[in-house]
């Protein structure tokens, strides 16, 4: 795995939600109710058992309650800063039905785990060799998640990754105010210490290596490989300097460096949740105009309302309802042209005007690459891949799960597939049959 | 920061013997609901419990409605616990067919079985009919501080150092299965009636039962709690707040030269910490009611894990190692060195300027803890020269780790009272004594 470079963009964000000293991780601890059959955990995609780390905390068991949060999440430590715990695990908490502030899930969770990392507590052993092998296609979430769990059951794992960095968005993509790329690359290097856990970066498959000789290799694929490039918008003057897809700037922005020493006006185009990181980001980063420009209303943004909020309160702007149409400049972007959008998103006749503008990340989502495993012939919609039960694909040898599979959703949610398409290839590794 | 169970770290031994009862670890339920029927006693064992005392057989009772009592303190339920039920309701019949069925499913776990009946051949039939399904051990409950006493039972018996040797040298001249005795704190002094079981040749004690109380009234109706129509009697207290009552008279038996008999310790028993302390203090088991009333068997988890976890720690590698280990530590008031001397120091970083222990130290013990000259600042200051080291301060700060008392070179040899009087030892000033 390449180490990062030194000097990355990200490194001036401090913690938006900063980490809990070892007094308040106690008094926190000591509020939780112990709940049976506790709400939070059902609102937790990986199923952590919370109320039983919250409790180890308490007695002062640090090291027994981060083997309880990892034994169901083995990303605990990113997924602890990264969550949308607002509407998981916090969102849910009893107390919210008391009126009295929840318990701070995501913080305790933090708080247990970094401890872990830190003092280099392991606690899982790789299980005794079972002579299966399963290759993983792509380096993020949901393969390390797959890969550390089949390496527990003793089976062989070989990650593919196109990139020279593991970890996938959870390393690349994540706003450093929650998560900073040091911190992610820290916990798989920790995760890694189960062993076995081969690596082969720079690999994009199936250009660099087909399926047919991954199949041979392996007796079981998983398919990790997420989403593609941010979409694009196809308006002229999209090609100038300074008109980005969201998601390849941050992955600048965190895995190096990016020059906003002369952006005078940013736009972000798009309302779902790269828009919100996009222009917290942009400001945090010291731009001085930043604005949202979204198709719908506030209300129908598909973005966190918690996201907004914070955004709002560190001085972004937006234009509702409204639509870029033309991208203008000469060697590069000075101005977005824009047209103001009907309830119904027609563009209102006349409504055109133009605001001055020298970098517009464009944040509408991303591709679907499913069809890049057409060749095994696994059914696809949409570019998504379809799975069944412990997500296996069509194709019985081949298991998916992660953002390939829901088209992009959290962390967590990549974990939690990741895992169980393990158990699942587990299970039938043992029953031989597969 | 405790150790955890690192992959290859050779976990400590925790098998203990307590009298000849052997049971995996040294977590057993308690004589009490918790351990009322066979389908709970396997889901504990399930859970992790090493081993269960029966809730108490006898000629079955009827209990009445309602019959527990609780208070709590700053947001917690049940830090003491009270009620008024008796032993079991149930036909004793189906209570040995369960036995049965606990050990056949069960048979490396300990289940050890309460009695309390009258006569000698009513002992005599029921050791019988308990060895026969299966008990590892028997209790003889001697403690039971309402209802049953009143009947010649329980604390009766307890309390009566000759009875309480004569039915223990019944039980013991019938079991071939070790026997424990199980005594009541409602006595001035636990150590007759430690001797009077060891007489009687019991394998050991468990101690404490529930201590007399009446939990509370009802200011509105004036009946006392917990209410039966409109009435209510005195019940027996337990809970962590009884802990302090417990660990003192496990203590005085484990530091009695002519008592040395194992010892399985209850009241109070929350989490593992507490365990660790009954068990310096010469417990070779302990046992839990209200914590398990209160929170499930699941506690046991965290219960074992952290006992592992501190013993790694200490390097222990078995429960004999540490049993007993701070009986050296404890004298008698005439030993302790008077010339030790300490004083309160405050980490004005830590201090939140609550001066919580301002007054405490003004109004409730020796005036010593002052306002900062600068009004600006609201860390109080410490007149050493006067502070007799009390701990009061300490006690009431909010801030853990902020009030630290520290040992004063005084320049005075040790000199304890005994000391004194007899070899005409110099005592170094008093302090605060003006
Ligand atoms: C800007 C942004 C912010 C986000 N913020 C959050 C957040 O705050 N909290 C949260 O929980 N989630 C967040 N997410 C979502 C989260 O990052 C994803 O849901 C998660 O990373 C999905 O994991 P994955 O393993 O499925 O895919 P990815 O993380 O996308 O990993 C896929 C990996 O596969 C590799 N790959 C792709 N194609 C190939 C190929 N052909 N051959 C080999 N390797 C290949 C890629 O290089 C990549 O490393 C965010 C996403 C974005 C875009
Ligand atoms: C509701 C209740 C019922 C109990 N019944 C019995 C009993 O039948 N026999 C017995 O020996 N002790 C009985 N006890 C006492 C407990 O076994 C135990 O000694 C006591 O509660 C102290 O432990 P704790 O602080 O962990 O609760 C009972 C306690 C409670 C709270
Ligand atoms: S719902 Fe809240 S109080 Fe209950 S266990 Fe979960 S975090 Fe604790
Ligand atoms: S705990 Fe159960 S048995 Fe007891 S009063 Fe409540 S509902 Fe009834
Ligand atoms: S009680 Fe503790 S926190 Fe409060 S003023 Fe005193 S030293 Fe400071």
């Amino acid at each position: 795995m390449s180490v990062l470079p030194e000097n990355r963009s990200e490194t001036v964000f401090k913690d938006f939600k900063p980490a809990l000293t070892a007094k308040q991780a106690i008094v926190e601890a000591n509020r939780c109710l112990y709940c049976a059959d506790a709400p939070c955990i059902k609102a937790c995609p990986t199923s952590i058992n919370i109320p039983e780390f919250i409790r180890k905390i308490g007695t002062g068991n640090v090291a027994g309650s981060a083997k309880t949060i990892f034994e169901s999440n083995v990303l605990g430590s990113s997924c602890a800063r990264i969550c949308p715990v607002e509407v998981l695990c916090v969102g849910d908490c009893v107390y919210n039905e008391m009126g009295v502030p929840p318990i701070e899930i995501g913080k305790l969770q933090r708080y247990a785990t970094d401890t872990a990392i830190a003092e280099g507590w392991e606690f899982f052993e790789a299980g005794p060799d079972t002579g299966k092998s399963v290759g993983l296609i792509g380096g993020g979430p949901a393969s390390l998640a797959a890969a550390h769990r089949l390496r527990r059951f003793g089976h062989r794992v070989t990650i593919y990754e196109s990139r020279q960095i593991l970890g996938g968005l959870n390393t690349y993509g994540i706003a450093p105010y929650k998560l900073r790329a040091d911190a992610a690359v820290d916990e798989i290097e920790w995760l890694m210490k189960i062993g076995g856990i081969e690596v082969k970066t720079g690999v994009s498959v199936p250009v660099d290596l087909s399926w047919d000789a991954l199949l041979a290799k392996h007796d079981a694929l998983f398919m990790g490989f997420g989403l593609g490039p941010d979409s694009a918008m196809a308006l002229p003057g999209g090609d100038l300097a300074g008109v980005e897809g969201a998601v390849e700037w941050i992955e600048r922005m965190k895995l190096g460096l990016v020059d906003v020493s002369s952006i005078r006006h940013a736009l972000v185009i798009g309302g779902g949740n790269t828009a919100m990181d996009a222009v917290r980001e942009l400001c945090g980063l010291g731009v001085q105009n930043v604005s949202l420009v979204y198709r719908g209303t506030e209300a129908a943004m598909s973005g966190y309302a918690h996201e907004w909020t914070e955004a709002k309160n560190e001085g972004v702007a937006a234009l509702w309802q409204t639509l870029p149409v033309a991208f203008e400049g000469t060697s590069g972007l000075c101005a977005t042209r824009c047209v103001r959008l009907d309830e119904a998103k027609r563009p209102i006749a006349g409504s055109e005007f133009t605001i001055p503008s020298d970098l517009a990340l464009i944040a509408i989502g991303q591709a679907k690459i499913g069809d890049l495993c057409a060749g095994l012939g696994i059914a696809l919609d949409t570019g998504k891949v379809v799975v069944g039960p412990g997500g296996q694909t069509t194709h019985p040898k081949v298991f998916a799960g992660g953002d390939c599979v829901s088209g992009g959703q959290e962390v967590v949610n990549a974990v939690a597939e990741g895992r169980d398409a393990a158990i699942a290839m587990d299970a039938l590794f043992r029953e031989g049959r597969l | 920061m405790l150790s955890p169970t690192k992959p290859g770290f050779k976990k400590p031994d925790l098998t203990s013997n307590t009298g000849g009862i052997i049971s995996p670890n040294p977590f057993w339920l308690a004589s009490a609901p918790p351990a009322n029927s066979g389908g709970q006693i396997m889901r504990a064992f399930d859970a992790g419990w090493g081993g269960a005392v029966w809730k108490t057989l006898g000629q079955p009772i009827q209990n009445v409605s309602s019959r527990f009592g609780a208070v709590g303190w700053n947001g917690r339920n049940g830090v003491g616990f009270n009620n008024i039920e008796l032993i079991t309701d149930r036909p004793l019949e189906t209570n040995f067919r369960e036995i049965y069925e606990v050990k056949k499913r069960y048979p490396n776990h300990a289940v050890i079985v309460s009695l309390m009946v009258e006569t000698r051949e009513e002992w005599k039939e029921i050791i019988q009919r308990s060895e026969d399904a299966g008990a590892d051990g028997l209790e003889l409950n001697f403690g039971c501080p309402h209802g049953m006493c009143e009947r010649g039972m329980g604390s009766a018996v307890g309390q009566e150092p000759k009875i309480n040797e004569r039915i223990t040298g019944w039980a013991k001249e019938f079991a071939k299965v070790p026997v424990l005795v199980k005594l009541t704190p409602n006595v001035g002094d636990i150590r007759p009636h430690g001797l009077a079981a060891k007489r009687g040749g019991a394998d050991g004690v468990s101690l404490i039962n529930t201590i007399k109380s009446i939990i509370g009234v009802d200011i509105d109706t004036f009946v006392p709690q917990p209410i039966v129509g409109n009435l209510s009697t005195n019940g027996g207290y337990c809970g962590v707040a009884v802990r302090p009552i417990a660990l003192h008279m496990c203590a005085s038996l484990a530091r009695e030269p002519d008592f040395r008999l194992p010892i399985s310790g209850i009241g109070g028993i929350a989490n593992w910490r507490d365990a660790v302390e009954f068990m310096l203090l010469g417990s070779s088991s302990v046992q839990v009611c209200t914590e398990v009333m209160l929170k499930g068997y699941r506690i046991v988890e965290d219960m074992i894990q952290g006992l592992e976890g501190w013993m790694m720690d200490k390097g222990f590698t078995k429960l004999d190692d540490f049993v007993g280990k701070s009986i050296p530590h404890y004298s008698e008031w005439g030993d302790l060195d008077l010339n030790y001397e300490t004083v309160a120091k405050i980490n004005p970083v830590s201090c939140i300027g609550c001066q919580l222990c301002m007054v405490a130290c003004d109004d409730g013990a020796h005036q010593c803890i002052h306002p900062n000259a600068d009004a600006a600042i609201r860390v109080p200051v410490v007149d050493e020269s006067e502070c007799v080291g009390c701990n009061l301060c300490q006690i009431v700060c909010p801030v853990q780790g902020c009030i630290t008392m520290e040992p004063v070179a005084n320049g005075f040899p040790t000199a304890s009272w005994n000391d004194h009087v007899e070899h005409g030892k110099v005592l170094r000033p008093k302090k605060g004594a003006h």
